[in-house]
């Protein structure tokens, strides 16, 4: 098992940055989830880190082996691929043993490791099938024994659900996280699923136009996010933003009575942030609003979602912006009808509209 | 029709199809579309019976009028292509009517004496046919190596000009066989290529790479590169993933490229016509000749022309299923 080092590490396509330059160390045994929409470069930084893809400046170290300019079959990596890319023309239990046969073992401990992973992944019936006749979830279970069956340093997985139905991701998620638990093997998991990384991250690297948004805990993440794209990014629906004008501790929506205190701890942060400007961006996560006849915030109620456990409401705070607010199921509104809400003030967050960032507060405790 | 609606077909529907498709107006016209297309069938394949009848029947059966459908098998045709024969004299026609009923002579000696002659030896066919497998068959191997190692290149890799490259090597097969077989001609005459085994295969082999590599690019095209990145993680070499993952997924494409460049080979006529006279002659223009010689052997020809046919048959019917796929590649999903 190994520590992965990206120092600089960047991909330019032309004159294109498919990955800007980007520092990330993973950690000996931790599960990293790089996350972002397509084409955000998450599935070249892997490429990149597997080999299967060159940099084009940077340094890529494995252990503080600098593997930069290694050949993909000298890292000592395995890649799990969405389409699980389980070569078709031999049976799976061929499929698994492919890699220790490469390393040339003996017949014998290729039999005994074969068994060993078919066991722990339980699909020793599965073995002498090709791979075609095989449902999605089954390949992509051979083809992580395949990854698994060599002990390799690192697990680089792009995307391995994203071909699954949704009942059997969810099975499947669980299956790779006990896995990853089990095995306790560094992994890099790419997906562009918010819900996927955050189930299964031990730290979330948050990618968007070839850039690192924010590296962090799925909680850290979730809760502060770095800047407006992760905000909106992460969370179904993502975090409610809001234009305001911030004057004298109250953030006020412009063009309505809406006035919302903004908490003392915050107060000095966003006051220095701002540096006389009056506009600010006011976040908060749908379930960070109650409604209750007293709330400071009121709106009209433009849809209602029912999502089972749960009720979304979109309510119109001014004419056009719509922020999301989670509900009791068994409360009906009336579309057009005006509510009123409150946030919590520990959920609150503010973001400088010039540079997008999050203002962050100073750490009272 | 308005019944139809109310009714259904008269018989269950089996199949999965769809419901416009069964009524009986569309069946209907189905039918006779059918029939239309096996009609067409039949006409393209007389010539083929004629020439398969032809080669069985003896030499005024053959040219009777009207043609005879009904007649007795010989294998005089085979015995006229195969042989060297000579008229012999009224003594020695008695010697071997002697030697027939005493059972020495071999089954082709007695067809020949049946019409008056004595075998003398082998005739030139055997050696063109000869010529014919040798050439087509090395030529095929030739092309279908050389193609599946640049398409693979081609297919995987930033070649420099790779654009150009490829319609270079499309446009060799833009210009039609006789425009170059002139200067083809003098220049095999200098180079000492000219009706030799060894200039034959070149040119066939360069006349189907261009086929050949075109084929075999979309072929390789069609195999996804996660499976030789997934080789390339898995601790085996970039040549080691071309042998174990790809060429294996290539079959179907190799198989079907094969056929293309053996029937290309085999049925070449214009060029062995200017560039083989004697050693290097192949079946297709020795054929056509036999026309010439001292009135026509039809029953020869014809014998001729199906022992032609025969080897591309063979090999086209065991790869008929590749070459289906082949034909059809790029319009069937994987």
């Amino acid at each position: 098992m190994a520590k992965i080092e990206l120092q600089k590490v960047e991909k330019k396509f032309g004159e294109l940055h498919a990955v800007k330059p980007m520092d990330l160390t993973i950690n000996d045994g931790e599960f990293v989830v790089l996350l972002g929409p397509s084409g955000c470069g998450k599935t070249t930084t892997l490429r990149m880190i597997s080999g299967l893809e060159t940099v084009t400046g940077g340094k890529i170290l494995l252990d503080g082996r600098d593997v930069t300019w290694l050949h993909p079959s000298e890292r000592d990596i395995a890649f799990v691929f969405q389409f699980y890319a389980l070569y078709p023309h031999i049976s799976a239990r061929d499929n698994i043993a492919f890699p220790l046969r490469a390393q040339g073992e003996s017949r014998h401990a290729v039999e005994q490791r074969v068994k060993e992973v078919s066991a722990l992944l339980r699909i020793e019936h599965l073995l002498d099938q090709r791979p075609g006749k095989l449902s999605g979830g089954d390949q992509q279970r051979i083809a992580l024994a395949r990854a698994l069956v060599r002990k390799p340093a690192a697990f680089l997985m792009d995307e391995p659900l994203g071909a699954l139905d949704a009942d059997l991701r969810e099975t499947m998620r669980a299956e790779i996280k006990r896995l990853h638990i089990d095995q306790h093997a560094t992994t890099v998991y790419v997906t562009h699923d918010q819900i996927e990384a955050m189930a299964m991250g031990d730290r979330i690297v948050v990618m968007s136009e070839a850039l690192v948004q924010q590296i962090g805990p799925p909680a850290e993440v979730y809760y502060d996010p770095a800047n407006l794209f992760v905000a909106k990014f992460i969370g179904s629906p993502g975090m409610n933003l809001v234009s305001a004008v911030y004057q004298d501790g109250v953030a006020r929506i412009p063009g309505t009575e809406n006035r919302c205190r903004v908490p003392a701890e915050w107060q000095p942060a966003v006051q220095s942030a701002l540096q006389g400007e009056p506009e600010i961006i006011l976040g908060f996560r749908p379930e960070a609003a109650h409604l209750e006849p007293s709330g400071e915030l009121s709106g009209e109620v433009y849809a209602t979602e029912l999502q089972g456990a749960y009720a979304v409401l979109h309510v119109n705070v001014n004419t056009s912006e719509i922020v999301h607010i989670r509900t009791d199921r068994l409360i009906d509104y009336a579309i057009g009808e005006t509510v009123r809400f409150s946030i919590d003030p520990k959920m609150v967050r503010f973001f400088n509209p010039k540079t997008e960032l999050a203002i962050s507060r100073q750490r009272s405790s | 029709m308005a019944e139809f609606a109310k009714t259904g077909p008269s018989k269950p529907v089996v199949e999965a199809i769809r419901v416009d498709k069964v009524t009986p107006g569309y069946r209907l016209v189905n039918n006779v579309r059918a029939l239309i297309v096996i009609l067409l069938a039949v006409v393209g394949l007389i010539p083929v019976f004629v020439m398969i009848m032809t080669a069985f029947k003896t030499r005024p059966d053959a040219i009777s009028v009207p043609p005879k459908l009904i007649f007795t098998p010989s294998l005089e045709g085979l015995v006229f292509l195969l042989t060297e024969r000579s008229a012999a004299s009224p003594a020695r026609l008695e010697q071997l009517r002697q030697a027939a009923e005493g059972e020495q002579l071999s089954l082709f000696d007695r067809i020949a004496l049946n019409t008056g002659q004595e075998i003398t030896g082998p005739s030139d066919y055997v050696f063109r046919l000869r010529n014919s497998l040798i050439i087509a068959g090395l030529s095929t191997i030739a092309s279908v190596v050389l193609a599946v190692f640049s398409a693979y290149a081609f297919s995987r890799y930033n070649v420099k000009g790779k654009g150009d490259l490829l319609f270079f090597i499309l446009s060799t097969r833009m210009l039609p066989a006789v425009v170059v077989t002139v200067p083809l001609f003098l220049m095999y005459t200098q180079l000492k290529l000219h009706d030799t085994h060894l200039g034959m295969i070149i040119l066939y082999t360069v006349f189907n790479l261009s086929l050949a590599v075109w084929l075999m690019k979309g072929f390789f095209d069609e195999i996804p590169r996660e499976y030789e990145e997934a080789a390339l993680v898995d601790g085996y070499t970039r040549m080691q993933a071309f042998f174990k993952i790809v060429l294996p997924q290539a079959v179907t494409g190799i198989a079907a490229t094969t056929v293309f460049c053996l029937i290309f080979a085999w049925n070449e006529y214009a060029f062995a016509l200017m560039l083989t006279s004697e050693k290097a002659r192949t079946a297709p223009p020795s054929i056509a000749t036999m026309l010439g010689i001292g009135g026509i052997e039809w029953t020869a020809i014809a014998a001729g022309s199906l022992g032609f046919l025969i080897p591309v048959v063979i090999v086209t019917f065991a790869l008929r299923n590749y070459l289906l796929r082949g034909v059809t590649f790029g319009a069937v999903r994987k």
